[in-house]
């Protein structure tokens, strides 16, 4: 059949807005995950066993089985369930879980790296021990993780294609759109293969800076 | 929960982790060699050569999986490439693992001691000899480790191929979650399937780790 470009530039437009909602997705998933995985970490440090454990049974399943297979799981669950969620949400929900349990294991880690004298010296100065979490311990903790974090949310910039399988219109989809209109899956997938080689070149681009200030800031 | 619907699929569901056993094997196997391949790229006297292992491990990290994988079965046929679901999931998965491969590969090597190879060709070894007799054997012992993390990703990476069809785990669920209206029920056959696979592999890959450790 060949190649032929010339059929790309009447759906840039309709591929661009995809981009723009690939970009939507992976910072809201992003944002989830980050503050998920904060939240994640805390229960998994700090709660009694009953809380704990079961929580540990859902972090062993979410790390030991494919994004795809809990995509599947939770876009049908909630729908046999009777919550009609927009496609965009259930994307978001579970991409936000997937990368949050990651995130907390990363985070529990350098939670427990922390100094303990610092936790010590904040309760000697009368913080209660959610105090001293909240505005001595977990602030020095995140700034330890802005780097293998930053690792997670560029496989969620790419792993954010899987949602076009549940039907959120982002990148992905937009390309299947223009292929089925036009049949010719290699010129459009290679465009959204560039746009996504962009995107993800920015965000190392803006994990980079905030890096470096949170190095000079120290 | 419904047992006896349990009972009545998981027939299927062995028959489909058996071909996603066979799908991360093939994609190992393929991956490692891209990643070998890569690595020599990358750690090559030829600057063309070390500029073409940079391209390849920054296309094929820098855009996600599904994409080259549709890239490949879907657009193929355009540029001449005819290939069936398997093993189009079987080559993009092993081309993409191979760039991730590639810098674990070319990592483990350059954390071996520089003095190791200077000793070696100051003791009259060639260029060649000092890293196949010298630096290779070490960095090996090295690379097990992360090769095994590249391995685990693999391995729910298959689950991507359910997109073009080829039935293995996740296809799987995704169909009797079609037709039963069961998604956490066959959610968690496909995920204990899944986590079996990965845990025996990670017990494989400890043993290979502990077997090569000296002393």
């Amino acid at each position: 059949m060949g190649l032929d470009f010339s059929v790309v530039p009447p759906y840039l437009d309709i591929i661009l807005i995809g981009a723009l909602w690939t970009v939507a997705l992976t910072v809201g998933a992003g944002l989830l995950s980050f503050f998920g995985g904060i939240f994640f970490a805390l229960i998994a440090l700090y709660t009694p066993a009953i809380l704990r454990l079961p929580f540990r049974a859902f972090e062993w399943l979410f790390m030991g089985t494919p994004l795809l297979l809990q995509l599947f799981l939770i876009y049908f669950g909630l729908v046999q369930m009777g919550v009609d969620l927009p496609a965009f949400v259930a994307g978001l929900i579970g991409l936000g879980l997937h990368f949050a349990v990651y995130n907390s294991e990363i985070i529990q880690a350098s939670i427990l790296a922390v100094d303990k004298g610092q936790m010590e010296a904040a309760r000697t100065l009368g913080f209660s021990r959610a105090q001293a979490l909240r505005k001595v311990v977990v602030p020095q903790a995140v700034r330890e993780v802005v780097p293998p974090i930053g690792n997670n949310m560029i496989a969620l910039l790419k792993d954010s294609a899987l949602v076009s399988v549940i039907g959120v219109g982002e990148l992905t989809l937009s390309a299947q759109l223009a292929i089925g209109r036009t049949y010719r899956p290699f010129e459009f997938y290679l465009v959204a293969a560039i746009l996504y080689y962009i995107v993800n070149l920015g965000m190392e681009a803006v994990l980079r800076r905030l890096e470096r200030r949170i190095r000079l800031a120290r | 929960m419904d047992t006896e619907l349990l009972l009545r699929v998981y027939p299927f569901f062995l028959e489909a982790a058996w071909v996603t056993i066979l799908l991360s094997l093939y994609t190992t196997l393929l991956g490692l060699f891209c990643g070998s391949l890569g690595a020599a790229c990358r750690l090559s006297r030829l600057r063309f050569l070390r500029t073409l292992g940079v391209a390849y491990v920054s296309f094929f990290r820098g855009t996600p999986a599904i994409i080259q994988l549709f890239l490949l079965y879907f657009g193929g046929p355009q540029v001449g490439i005819q290939l069936d679901a398997f093993e189009a999931g079987v080559i993009g998965l092993g081309v993409n693992i191979g760039a991730y491969m590639t810098e674990t590969i070319r990592g483990a090597i350059i954390s071996v001691d520089k003095g190791q190879a200077e000793a070696a060709r100051t003791l009259g070894m060639s260029r060649i000899q000092s890293f196949r007799k010298v630096v290779l054997p070490q960095a090996l012992r090295l690379m097990i480790r992360p090769l095994g993390v590249n391995i685990n990703a693999l391995i729910k990476g298959t689950a991507l191929v359910a997109t073009i069809s080829v039935v293995e785990l996740t296809y799987t669920a995704q169909r009797f979650i079609g037709s039963t209206y069961r998604p956490f029920e066959m959610f968690l056959l496909a995920g204990v399937l899944y986590m079996i696979i990965i845990y025996l592999t990670g017990r494989g890959i400890a043993w290979l780790d502990r077997r090569a450790r000296i002393v």
